[in-house]
């Protein structure tokens, strides 16, 4: 096959060694890689929805993930296929974009491969039903957009942000106290959130984690936590109304850059060479003295002598504060980060209300409250709870509502969510597929059946019978012609949402839609796959 | 093709993925079971590093600590019972045991078809009424001193009782207490040192009230100081190098050596004569001092103590009040530190170096004696527990019956709960109630007494209103504990109930393990 003749009848190679290389042609590549993909789905599928099961993931160093978020699933799941790296890069994208929805893109995306191969088996050219996902999707998005509600929230009215976030959580494990958890995240946004440019930049939030006491004692402060103490033991443990100077130079004597040599060769030179020691460091003390700083955080150590020095002068200082962190304290008190000690004024302080250590449990481990600040743009999370698994689980939980709380804020259109948007999708396109003439017309109601396994798997998951709910959802919303019908998975009682408060973000569920199309008709559209074979 | 992992990675589901964690866990369990109570059992650890050290323990956290453990489950529950040894202290092994025997009923419901979700429901439910009973029972003697020091004497005398130390635990105890009470509502457990030394026996261990070094005082000074004032300090006083960066000594004579070794004798004489001239008779510094300085601070009469450890030195300047110096320029603003006392004292056949009369009492020594080194490492072990909960019930004075009280009473609330919640959450919840009532039978089970009699009895006794009966494994029968004063922190309680449930509930949502394949270690030849 890969080997041709020119016009002179000598053979040629198109594919060097295809004797060591594995290869698929054809239906078979397609079929194979629609196993892949499924397989992957099929992997995720019962993580989905409220009462979704855990996945533990060990990785090959023996640590051990438990974890209910999509994208981590398949981050730590080291795939080797190359297809299901493709359903990893789709739940990755979806997390970046998004933040939400990570185990949901992959559900759709599944069984619309799983569509795709029942019109494969029927002869339907795959670029045709490519075509035809196109179309529909495209008719899905629009019918979200139609069906989708604004609703109305300012800083101090967030009850329905607060609900959103809820949704979100009540996947998790965290679901225990998802009510404060969702408060604390949806407090976060607005206090970094820039209502008039509605926009939030999320890397002003910081969530924090520390090993024990409850998830219930987790807290928002307006403010920075750094993990680090006093560089001195005596220094004091509080400070009101501190003035931090934030130096990226080290309380040391300077070291140039250029390569250079002090010869000592009397003892002149060598007494000199001492005193200038000793007043480099008077000074570097003094000059932070001088503007008036009563705090000092520093991005480098402190030599021996130089801690003494600010302990002696009542200065108290942190050393060590990672990059990330001293910006963001830069940020939260308005200060300026400051590269050299002769740069030092009065301006490039920040300013803090209070500044508190503060320690936890039977060990020695104390972390630093930055609170009260100028500028209270910058805060922090900081989690607590029974092990490291668990504080790693709710760190995924608190950023998958930060980025629903921050996708409500740029726009604030929303679905119904418990599979009521899916639901209403599948028969505006099933509705929509008898004008399409054509044989995409097969693949649109393929696409119209394959939105109809997001409820499905919400139902199975939560221990109902998939078909009989789903239908009865099904043609309850077309009765009421209401879109608002979905499934009831927590056992409440009734199928409308708006009552239970199930709300997603339409631009989620709109990218879902779109990134899983784009996804299945790129792997539709592979007809041969070359592998090196194992050797 | 189905295949999309690596060749060695492993895929569990459903069921499997759940059976497997279910074992794990409850080997686990199984392992730190026999340690539980009074009469539990000890283990034998021996580490696979050079020397193949033993330690002897009967500490859940410890022994958990050392496993090498492959089940991804298992390492939940040595993860929980590592977050209880550093939140409060005790109560490792029961956090485990706890979680084991939810998973154990778990399993029996999961077999029964009932949905882990609804189990996991069950659960909490359970675990909110169980910790609303304890609450409703517990006893707060924060107002009235005398009392409140009895329960904590108390509470330290239970906690050591499952120890090494259960032979002299009154006198451990009131040795806790009364460091605990030293320490003044702080959880600052650095403050109280404890120092080993073999010789002697466990009875010998004693509580100073001052503090104690574990260093030899230089030769030809003082060995005895009255009304001392100390200079804590953390300074090189080996050879003091000029710290910027690139110096170095160039010269071309012998004679030009000589003068700069001169001068550097002449700067480390400058910085002791600054040192003098706090005014102070005793000098503690982090880092060496060489013979030289030594013999400087000799011929001034002051007593110099080298290389004393990094907390060492912190503990020291808490005790004596004086800050940690390192630039000796301005004597006058230096706080020193004041103690009535430094004497040389000998313990077993070793010399320390003892403060006594320090000026802020909060820190003390505890120094162990013991037979061998196993027995103080363990003795060090079970005194830290009793440390830990001590300062624990300080902060929050709330205490409860011990001796399977709290067990069986939120047992009952539990019980009394599944009676009226309906649906399938209630036999969830029966199983919690269960799972309580297990850890007293491993109590008595494991003092070899006849669990199944001794639990029943308890039953029968707790169904009247506001009794106190538990089991006593000293006489081996139930009686009541107040009355034998078996008391203990509720804070510890609290903490083993939500964990373990916790652990518990993590355990079971889990429907699938990936194992990834292991990282190839590249072969040093």
């Amino acid at each position: 096959m890969a080997l041709a003749f020119d016009e002179y009848g000598r053979p040629f190679i198109i594919l060097r060694e295809q004797d060591q290389k594995t290869r698929l042609k054809g239906i078979d590549a397609q079929k194979a890689n629609i196993a892949a993909g499924k397989a992957v789905a099929r992997i995720l599928r019962s993580s989905l929805g409220p009462k979704g099961m855990d996945k533990m993931l060990q990785g090959p160093d023996g640590d051990v993930t438990i974890t209910n978020d999509g994208a981590t699933i398949l981050e730590q799941m080291d795939v080797d296929n190359q297809i299901a790296k493709l359903m990893v890069e789709l739940s990755r994208s979806q997390d970046y974009e998004i933040g939400d929805g990570t185990t949901g893109v992959v559900v759709v995306a599944g069984a619309l491969l799983e569509q795709a191969e029942r019109q494969l088996d029927r002869g339907i050219h795959p670029i045709r039903i490519a075509e035809g996902y196109e179309m529909a999707s495209r008719v899905a998005v629009e019918h979200l957009e139609r069906i989708s509600q604004k609703f109305e929230f300012d800083a101090d009215n967030f009850e329905s942000l607060v609900q959103t976030c809820m949704t979100t959580l009540s996947s998790k494990i965290v679901n225990r106290c998802k009510r404060s958890l969702a408060e604390i995240a949806v407090k976060a946004v607005l206090a970094v959130a820039d209502l008039e440019r509605k926009d939030v930049n999320l890397d002003l939030i910081k969530v924090e984690g520390k090993v024990g006491g409850k998830l219930e004692d987790t807290e928002l402060i307006y403010g920075i936590l750094v993990d680090k103490d006093m560089s001195h033991p005596q220094m004091p443990k509080q400070i009101a109304d501190a003035n931090i100077a934030i130096l990226t130079c080290p309380f040391e004597p300077p070291k140039p850059k250029t390569k250079h040599k002090v010869d000592i060769d009397t003892v002149e030179k060598f007494e000199t060479l001492r005193k200038q020691e000793q007043q480099y460091f008077d000074e570097m003390v003094q000059k932070c003295k001088d503007v008036g700083a009563t705090l000092v955080i520093c991005q480098w150590g402190f030599d021996d002598e130089a801690n003494h020095l600010l302990m002696h002068r009542n200065l108290p200082a942190v050393r060590w504060v990672g990059g990330v962190e001293l910006e963001l304290i830069a940020i939260a008190t308005g200060g300026r980060i400051v590269p050299r000690f002769q740069e030092l004024t009065p301006e490039k302080l920040g300013k803090a209300g209070l500044v508190r250590e503060k320690s936890f449990g039977t060990t020695k481990e104390r972390m630093l409250y930055i609170e009260h600040c100028a500028n209270s743009k910058a805060v922090t999370i900081f989690i607590r709870g029974g092990n490291k698994m668990m504080i790693e689980e709710t760190k995924r939980s608190i950023h998958d509502a930060l980025c629903v709380a921050r996708n409500l804020i740029r726009s604030n259109s929303i679905v119904y969510g418990g599979g009521a948007a899916e639901i209403a999708c599948s028969l505006a396109v099933d509705a929509a597929a008898d004008k399409y003439p054509g044989v995409e017309q097969y693949a649109i109601r393929a696409f119209a059946e394959a939105l109809d396994s997001v409820p499905m798997a919400l139902a199975e998951n939560s221990g109902l019978q998939p078909i009989e709910t789903l239908s009865a959802v099904k043609s309850q919303q077309i009765k009421e012609n209401i879109p608002f019908y979905g499934i009831d998975c927590n056992d409440v009682g009734t199928n409308d949402m708006r009552e239970q408060n199930v709300f997603e973000t339409l631009i989620g569920k709109q990218q879902q839609i779109l990134l899983a199309t784009q996804v299945v008709k790129m792997i539709l559209k592979i007809d041969d796959v070359i592998s090196p074979s194992e050797f | 093709i189905d295949k999309i992992f690596k060749d060695d990675a492993m895929e569990e589901k459903g069921e499997r993925a759940r059976m497997a964690s279910f074992i794990g866990a409850m080997a686990v369990a199984d392992l730190v079971k026999s340690t539980l109570g009074p009469k539990g059992m000890d283990k034998i650890l021996q580490s696979t590093g050079r020397g193949h050290s033993v330690t002897v323990t009967n500490d859940g956290a410890t022994i958990l600590k050392s496993l090498h453990i492959d089940n991804p489950a298992a390492k939940v529950l040595v993860d929980i019972s590592k977050v209880q040894d550093d939140e409060v202290g005790d109560g490792t092994t029961s956090v485990v045991v706890l979680a084991g025997e939810l998973l154990r009923e778990a399993e029996k419901l999961v077999a029964s078809k009932i949905h882990p979700m609804t189990i996991i429901a069950g659960y909490r439910m359970a675990a909110e009424c169980a910790r609303d009973a304890l609450l409703k029972r517990v006893i707060d003697n924060k107002e009235n001193p005398e009392k409140f020091r009895s329960d904590l004497l108390k509470i330290a005398m239970t906690t050591l009782c499952s120890k090494i130390l259960s032979q002299d635990k009154e006198h451990f105890a009131e040795m806790a207490v009364d460091a605990v009470f030293r320490l003044k509502g702080s959880t600052n457990l650095e403050a109280i040192q404890i120092i080993k030394k073999p010789g002697g026996s466990l009875r010998d261990s004693f509580l100073d009230e001052g503090f104690i070094l574990d260093k030899k005082i230089g030769l030809g000074q003082p060995k005895r100081i009255e009304n001392a004032k100390i200079l804590v300090a953390n300074t090189a006083m080996d050879t003091d190098k000029v710290k910027i960066y690139g110096a170095r000594v160039r010269v071309d004579s012998m004679t030009k050596v000589a003068e700069i070794e001169g001068a550097e004798k002449e700067k480390m004489k400058d910085k002791v004569n600054k040192i003098l001239a706090h005014g102070i008779n005793c000098f503690v510094n982090r880092q060496l001092i060489y013979n030289f300085p030594e013999e400087l601070f000799a011929d001034a009469g002051v007593l110099a103590i080298e290389h004393a450890d990094f907390e060492g030195i912190e503990r020291l300047g808490l005790v004596t009040g004086g800050e940690i110096a390192s630039t000796f320029d301005n004597p006058e603003s230096v706080k020193l530190g004041h103690c009535k006392l430094i004497e040389e004292i000998m313990i077993g056949e070793d010399k320390l170096i003892h403060f006594s009369g320090v000026e802020m009492g909060q820190a003390c020594s505890i120094v162990l004696r013991g037979a061998s080194h196993h027995v103080l490492d363990e003795a060090e072990r079970s005194l830290h527990d009793a440390l830990c909960v001590l300062s624990q019930t300080v902060n929050d004075s709330r205490v409860l019956l011990g001796g399977g009280w709290p067990e069986m009473v939120m047992a009952k609330e539990v019980d009394e709960l599944a009676r009226k919640t309906a649906g399938k959450k209630s036999h969830a919840i029966e199983a919690f109630s269960r799972a309580l009532v297990a850890i007293p039978t491993t109590i008595s089970d494991n003092a070899g007494l006849d669990s199944a009699e001794l639990v029943a009895q308890l039953r029968a006794e707790h169904h009247n209103e506001g009794c106190n009966a538990g089991i006593d494994v000293i006489s081996g029968a139930v009686g009541d504990m107040e009355e034998r004063g078996i008391y203990e922190a509720f804070k510890v309680k609290q903490a083993v109930l939500l964990s373990a449930t916790e652990a518990a509930e993590m355990i079971l949502r889990v429907d699938e393990i990936i194992t990834c394949a292991p990282r190839r270690r590249e072969d040093r030849m």
